[in-house]
């Protein structure tokens, strides 16, 4: 019995860490960025894309917008909504995100 | 509400026997758990909310089942559809199609949601056919309450149109503008909150007003609001004042603007001080959560859902989760760019459910631009995160475009209204 106990962890933990790997959830705020900056190449927009750019000068852009020592149209006002750490991990997901 | 067996506990179960009996069935039946774990989803509604929902969750877990349920093979997009009416758009610039949900893996069923049987946890389509669910997403949009304002039903929306769902209403809106005398009074009729997209009927004023001063210069128009406050107010207001001087009346709530019933026969639009016989009359009516809400429970006595900021899961109801126009949303505004957040969120609080995770607090942006003119635009933005059991803005962020913003900036917002459309659908169908 004991035996098949383990047998049953070692089940759970296969299924329940590759559940978890599976699922690269953004952090929060990052997904509504693609309403506006598209994910993809061929969208044909005037917005900066923001996938596999450096994370530091997304950083920035952002920082100084919410400062107002860039003029935005719209993001002096969104960025706003979001704190120096938030910005960082949105970020460095779209850095990390492949073509 | 008694909650059914999961096909994938069921197979759980079945699978730990299976493993007692034997070791080696471990590395055997271990892929069969792992692909079922994604669960199943039906999405019922193929809009900016919708589509995007279902492609998220695919991309989050392609071992979710995801199924698309849409009565459209072309879903045609309301926003720009206001330019569409006035001439400066074709219809099939609006117009997309599904194929490359199909090419996600995403199974997309052109058949209408009869019903939602929450307690067997399945749609029933109107061919009778029954898809269960682990987790539904409601993505249905809005109807018109067709009893909402004496007078009108969908016959007079033949001779009156709301163009309040973007398509053939689109098309006849136009087609009455262009065969107007000049000198003709058009008289939209704007309905109280909450409806759907809060600034559209005075960009509609707008670009109508602009229409009829490029080509029919001796008319009028009169918007008559059930409202005394209306979306971007005071930039509407200063680029009518700006483009549009004496075209463009506003009559407001407490000078008698609501309309309380209209005529089609004689295209009169009647208002508790008076009435309006209009050459061309566009009634945006009351609206409510389209009726697939209320066969599932979801809609509550207001018309609309309310549902769980985090997660979007209904209030009334476990296992569906509403999002995009249906649902209240708190500060946001029933705009497709919402719903295209909201739809993001949604999908990735349901792959972490699914995967039995706590799903994380979302933050949503919605921005909303109009055209005041093709080449003056102006707009909305906020920011929002759970709190207070709803999706509240962020202190501090969004608002409007600056009131005395040079010529440049509104030309550069028009550019940046196209530019967003081309973004957002080529996320969504693209």
């Amino acid at each position: 019995m004991k035996r098949i106990h383990c047998l049953i962890a070692l089940v759970i933990l296969v299924v329940s860490t590759s559940a978890a790997s599976a699922i690269d959830v953004a952090p929060a705020g990052a997904a509504a960025c693609s309403g506006c900056h598209p994910m993809s190449r061929w969208a044909g927009t005037p917005f900066t894309r923001l996938v596999g750019r450096n994370a530091a000068e997304i950083v920035t852009a952002v920082q100084e917008f919410r400062s107002g020592k860039r003029e935005g149209t719209v993001m002096d006002r969104i960025a706003k909504g979001f704190n120096d750490d938030e910005i960082k991990a949105i970020a460095a997901w779209y850095a990390a995100q492949k073509e | 509400m008694k909650r059914q067996p999961r096909s994938h506990d069921v197979n759980r179960r079945d699978f730990l026997k299976r493993t007692a009996a034997s070791a080696a069935a471990v590395t055997l039946a271990a892929p069969a758990i792992a692909q079922n774990a994604g669960g199943r989803v039906v999405v019922v509604g193929g809009g900016f909310a919708g589509a995007t929902c279902a492609r998220t969750l695919k991309r989050l877990d392609p071992r979710t089942s995801v199924t698309l349920i849409e009565a459209s093979q072309t879903f045609t997009a309301c926003p720009f559809s206001n330019n569409v009416i006035a001439g400066l758009r074709d219809l099939k610039q609006q117009q997309f199609d599904y194929k490359k949900l199909d090419a996600d893996k995403i199974v997309v069923t052109f058949v209408p949601a009869m019903r939602v049987d929450a307690d067997a946890r399945a749609v029933i389509l109107n061919n009778g056919a029954k898809l269960p669910y682990d987790r539904l997403v409601l993505a249905p949009g809005i109807d018109i309450q067709w009893n909402g304002l004496p007078g009108y039903n969908e016959a007079a929306a033949d001779r009156m149109p709301h163009a309040w769902k973007a398509g053939d209403q689109t098309l006849l809106l136009r087609k009455q503008l262009e065969s107007m005398n000049d000198g003709g009074l058009v008289v939209i009729s704007a309905p109280a909150n909450p409806f759907r997209c809060p600034p559209g009927p005075y960009e509609r004023a707008s670009l109508i007003a602009h229409y009829l001063k490029t080509r029919k210069p001796k008319s009028k128009l009169i918007i008559l609001d059930a409202k005394d406050a209306f979306s971007k107010q005071g930039l509407f207001l200063a680029a009518w004042k700006e483009l549009y001087p004496d075209l463009i009346e506003w009559v407001p709530l407490s000078k008698g603007g609501r309309v309380t019933e209209v005529d089609p026969k004689t295209n009169t639009l009647t208002t508790e001080f008076g009435s309006h016989r209009a050459a061309v009359a566009n009634v945006i009516p009351p609206q409510r959560a389209a009726r697939i809400a209320e066969t599932a429970g979801v809609a509550d006595k207001t018309g609309w859902c309310p549902i769980d900021p985090v997660t979007f899961e209904s209030k009334l109801q476990q296992n569906i989760h509403v999002i995009g126009d249906a649902c209240i949303a708190g500060g946001m505004p029933k705009s497709a760019f919402a719903a295209n957040s909201q739809a993001k969120g949604c999908a990735a609080a349901i792959a972490k459910l699914l995967a039995g995770e706590k799903p994380d607090e979302p933050r949503l942006i919605n921005t909303c631009y109009s055209l005041v003119a093709p080449d003056y635009g102006i707009s909305v933005a906020g920011v929002y995160e759970p709190r207070g059991g709803v999706l509240a803005d962020v202190k501090g962020a969004g608002g409007v475009s600056p009131a005395n913003a040079p010529r440049s900036a509104r030309e550069l917002e028009a550019n940046f209204a196209n530019g967003w459309f081309k973004a957002i659908t080529e996320e969504v169908f693209g």
